[in-house]
């Protein structure tokens, strides 16, 4: 894995850069236009699997730690942040603070037990991490059970602006996910990024060098747990609901498909992953259970003939054949 | 009548008794997964599909073709592990220099693949499958009503663990197997065929799941999803067992039957999270599993 | 361009046939959305034969209605997730020009499509969810509950049971809240009609292995074992008692959520004895048996759930409500619904109470003996039949917004 991230990984050289701020600004152009063209809503859904891919894609494009309980984080977020909005009444921003705060502290707490392990048990051991918070979630009565938390309100951002009405949600969605994908791309080539590389790379060099690895795996666990909390809240505050669905290790597995799909380790990949995936899901919902097939048979193509995603494909594509 | 902690013993009996016939399962299905992890270094994610298998694969030969339990119990499990050994030619047999997250991501797939299209034709709510004729009825026993078909679970599920056990540890065959494991390129220039030998190691360890899956059939509803949520209770059974041992996957299978038949009388609510807990509590404390040796 | 000018003019001519009422349409047509699990939990309870339902019920009306109404009918799959569900009931009202939405089984989709359809001012007909707070505390002017109810299952069995016999209880129940709320319930109606609870187990959701929990309800003596979960969890139950011999040794199990798919899922061996509510059967009368055949001939054999049979009698009284009202207006049509009254050959004659309930007769039926059945599908026999002013919880005990003083 770590050698196809390294043949499309982002480092910084000029010209790459410069291809970065100009796709940065394309998204940026196409979230603003697409509303009139696209179901707002829709849209919204994208952005929030978009940022959730994109954090999940910290830990493992950059840090090569496959996560597969991420669920745990993006579910717990959305029932902080619908809870915390419907039954104390707080302000939307506050909410999904509030759901940003709590998953830190689950995922500081699923960090420390995960990352003692690598690899396959890594991926084994989140996995059944997030079984215990789905469990935990089923039997919770805050979370409303089956019934999940119903008729969240939006709220007044800030107390001033009203978010029922769509567009002004649109921003402060569209917001939220250029303010995470931004600081994503921040602390991928930060010094903090270099070295959570360095490690995928090879970790006992890492340890040799004088690095504590354990903490910068922590870290990284704990920003990616924390930013897909972020995203959860904000679904849930966009859908006005939250329910076990996005708890369950079937959403794991999605946000896994989605960044595969878009691309390890790409900072954009993630993002047309998820965009991929949702239109997917939405366009194929009537053909109920081939939806599953569907996203399986996507799973083992991309595994066995399309590893680079698409931007990391594309991106290949413009380097030429160089790095290979 | 005497009690430990307000439980009668009797009824301790019964429930770990009850627990012990859980644990079965969980020995079958780590141990495939064990012995599957051993020499291709992969998890393989369609085992709870592939128990799945088991389980319709008995229902189909019952109602298509007119054979019972027993003839289902013998070609099942060898039907099944055919197509572990396509899946592992045609597909995984393509990831072995990659990272081993590929095939994990690979195998969940798969699993995805094959219940999705099981749902379509069967749906979820299940087909029922009896219980065959000469297990019916059951024992009464002074602790408890003990099912025929239950006591027939343990006792062969204890028989094909420990001869696993057997044939992996004490044979020749299983000597190969454990080399291969350790130095496969030294065990073929020994002249031993190790693509073969993983590909029929692939197809055992699924026919270990779909044996547990036809022995779920009678007691479970036999539907699509029976293998997705178990999968991730066996992948933490191994987790507390550790890779290192076959006799590791066994133990601890058993074991934590045990414990959870326990926690259903002391404390029921949990019974679902107790095992993920004790997963925490020895990564806490040996993180490389009970049984296991860190690499 | 022929063809068009003529259908435009035959559509101008039925519309000036039938007077207003097709200027009161949106559009000129009435949509109809079936929302519901098209192939996971509840494809079998609801699915595609709710759809065919639906179709049926179009059918049915069009051959007595002379208001020449233009009806479609479109079904969509929720895969029983609330944010899947939402966002097709918001594409359908928005986009799609949907004028109600039908069935939508699982509590949490059910509870958002009604938010949904009550900021859209469009009309909502629940018959697969089971939630009673759908005409309790989350009740809406847009959303009518058809055909039962975790109350009135809860109610049903435990109150008809105890009046048979039945009167000391254990409860096996799902731990999470559904499970709860139906064991509360239960229990309320086994104490009122003086019966006893003699111990409980709470099961986690969902189980597979019940054997270790049904060895403590044998233990307890109980005469009836409460069976408060739902679907596979219920099944597994009832299959695991059967092999625990539990049902040999003279208890009696009561689903508190069971559907004929599930017996005919379990067969008659394991589930014979089993006692439950349901407020639909194929085999009550000649209506019943003739609608049942005509919808099994049309649906690959597979015989009405009571559910199916909620979305037939549901859009046949939704389409009657236009055709009286002259409109399509979604709040509109739901008021015209709660004043008239309910008839049709599957429910008999009942009525649409102001907090949404639509109220009907329930049975308690008892699964038969294989020897009792004289083919499949004979399944029940009807052990008591409650009231409709009986069977639901009554209107001042729901803390309906709608119905407060």
């Amino acid at each position: 894995m770590a050698a196809v991230i390294q043949a499309v990984g982002t480092t910084a050289g000029g010209a790459e850069t410069r291809a970065l701020r100009l796709a940065f600004l394309a998204m940026v152009a196409i979230i603003a236009i697409a509303p009139l063209a696209v179901y707002p809503i829709f849209l919204m859904k994208v952005m929030c699997f978009a940022l959730f891919a994109c954090a999940f894609n910290l830990l493992i494009g950059f840090g090569g730690l496959l996560s597969f309980g991420h669920a745990m984080f993006f579910g717990m977020g959305g029932y902080v942040a619908a809870y915390s909005a419907k039954e104390w009444g707080v302000t939307p921003e506050l909410a999904v603070l509030l759901a940003t705060a709590c998953t830190a502290v689950l995922a500081w707490v699923a960090g420390l037990l995960a990352i003692r392990r690598q690899g396959i048990y890594f991926a084994m051991i989140t996995l059944a991490l997030a079984q215990m918070v789905f469990f935990f979630c089923l039997q919770a009565p805050f979370t409303g059970g089956e019934d999940g938390i119903q008729s969240v309100p939006r709220g007044k951002l800030f107390g001033v602006v009203d978010l029922a009405d769509n567009r002004a949600m649109y921003v402060f969605v569209a917001a939220i996910f250029l303010g995470g994908f931004l600081l994503i791309w921040r602390i991928v080539h930060s010094p903090f990024g270099q070295v959570l590389k360095a490690i995928r790379e090879n970790e006992p060099r890492a340890i040799s060098l004088g690095y504590d690895t354990d903490r910068y795996k922590l870290v990284a666990f704990i920003l990616s747990g924390t930013l897909s909390g972020l995203a959860g809240g904000t679904k849930s505050l966009v859908f006005q609901l939250a329910s076990l669905t996005d708890v369950h290790w079937s959403m794991s597995g999605e946000v896994v498909l989605m960044t595969l799909v878009g691309g390890l380790g790409t900072l954009f990949g993630p993002v047309v992953g998820a965009a991929v995936i949702v239109t997917m899901q939405n366009y194929l919902a009537q053909l109920g259970a081939w939806v599953t097939v569907v996203q399986g048979a996507i799973f083992v193509v991309c595994v066995l003939a399309f590893r680079r995603g698409i931007v990391g494909e594309l991106g290949a594509l413009f380097k030429g054949r160089k790095l290979r | 009548m005497d009690t430990i902690f307000g439980v009668p013993t009797q009824a301790l009996f019964g429930q770990l008794l009850i627990g012990l016939i859980n644990g079965s399962f969980y020995a079958l299905l780590s141990l495939g997964l064990a012995v599957i992890f051993g020499l291709l270094n992969i998890i393989n994610f369609t085992h709870g599909a592939q128990y799945m298998l088991g389980a319709f694969g008995a229902y189909l030969l019952l109602t298509k073709l007119g054979l019972n339990y027993w003839w289902a119990l013998l070609i099942v499990p060898i039907v099944v592990g055919c197509t572990g050994v396509i899946i592992e030619r045609l597909l995984l047999s393509r990831l072995y220099n990659l990272d081993h997250l590929y095939g994990l991501l690979l195998t969940f797939g798969l699993a995805l693949i094959i219940q999705g299209v099981f749902r379509n034709e069967y749906g979820s709510s299940g087909q029922p499958y009896p219980i065959p004729p000469q297990l019916m009825g059951g024992q009464k026993l002074d602790f408890m009503f003990l099912p025929n078909y239950r006591a027939w679970v343990i006792a062969a599920s204890l028989v094909v663990c420990l001869g696993t056990w057997y044939l992996i540890e004490r044979t020749k065959l299983g000597g190969y197997l454990r080399a291969a494991t350790e130095n496969p390129a030294l065990v073929q220039a020994f002249g031993i065929n190790v693509p073969r030998m993983i590909t029929l190691t692939y197809g055992f360890g699924v026919g270990l799941a779909a044996l547990a899956g036809v022995m779920a059939a009678p007691i479970y509803q036999v539907s699509p999803q029976m293998g997705a949520d178990l999968i991730i209770v066996v992948f933490a059974v191994v987790v507390i067992g550790g890779m290192g041992s076959i006799l590791g996957a066994i133990v601890t299978g058993f074991g934590l039957g045990l414990i959870e038949g326990l926690t259903k009388v002391f404390y029921p609510e949990a019974s679902n999270t107790v095992i993920f807990i004790i997963m925490a509590i020895v990564l806490l404390i040996r993180p490389a599993g009970l049984f296991g040796r860190e690499k | 361009m022929k063809r068009t000018l003529t259908s435009a003019a035959v559509a101008a001519a039925l519309a000036a046939l039938s007077g207003t009422a097709a200027a009161q349409i949106s559009d000129g047509v009435v949509k109809i959305g079936v929302m519901n699990d098209m192939s996971g939990l509840y494809a079998d309870i609801a699915g595609p034969g709710s759809v065919t339902a639906a179709r049926m019920a179009v059918e049915d009306f069009q051959k007595t209605s002379k208001a020449g109404l233009k009806v479609e009918v479109v079904g969509a799959d929720h895969q029983n997730k609330p944010d899947v569900g939402s966002n097709i009931a918001r594409q359908w009202y928005d986009v799609d020009k949907v004028d109600a939405i039908f069935d939508v089984p699982t509590s949490s989709v059910a509870l958002a499509v009604s938010q949904i359809t009550r900021d859209k001012g469009k009309a909502f007909l629940v018959s697969g969810a089971a939630t009673s707070d759908l005409s309790g505390k989350a009740c809406s002017p847009n959303t009518i509950h058809w055909t039962y109810d975790t109350w009135m299952l809860a109610n049903g069995t435990g109150n008809a049971i105890v009046k048979t016999g039945g009167d000391t209880w254990f409860f096996l129940t799902a731990d999470y809240a559904f499970g709860h709320a139906l064991e509360r319930d239960t229990e309320a109606a086994v104490l009122k009609g003086g019966g006893k609870v003699v111990g409980k187990v709470r099961h986690p959701f969902p189980g597979t292995d019940f054997s270790s929990f049904l060895l403590q309800a044998q233990a307890s003596k109980a005469k009836i074992i409460g069976l408060a979960n739902a679907g596979g969890d219920t099944i597994n139950s009832i299959k695991q008692a059967a092999e625990f011999g539990i049902t040999k040794g003279g208890q009696n199990l009561a689903g508190l959520l069971v559907f004929i798919t599930d017996v005919h899922g379990l067969g008659l061996q394991t589930a014979q004895g089993l006692i439950f509510t349901e407020t639909f059967y194929w085999d009550l009368n000649d209506d019943t048996r003739a609608w049942s055949r005509r919808f099994a001939a049309a649906n690959g054999g597979k015989y009405p759930s009571m559910v199916q049979a909620g979305v037939y009698s549901s859009v046949l009284h939704y389409l009657k409500a236009i055709e009286a009202g002259k409109t399509d207006d979604g709040t509109k049509v739901i008021n015209q619904m709660k004043a008239m009254p309910t008839d049709d050959p599957l429910f008999g004659k009942g009525s649409i109470r102001p907090d949404g309930r639509k109220v009907h007769p329930a049975y308690l039926v008892e699964v038969k003996k294989p020897s009792e059945s004289k083919g499949p599908y004979d399944y029940y026999k009807i052990r008591a039949t409650i009231p409709a002013d009986q069977a639901f919880r009554p209107m001042d005990q729901g803390d309906c917004p709608l119905v407060k003083k």
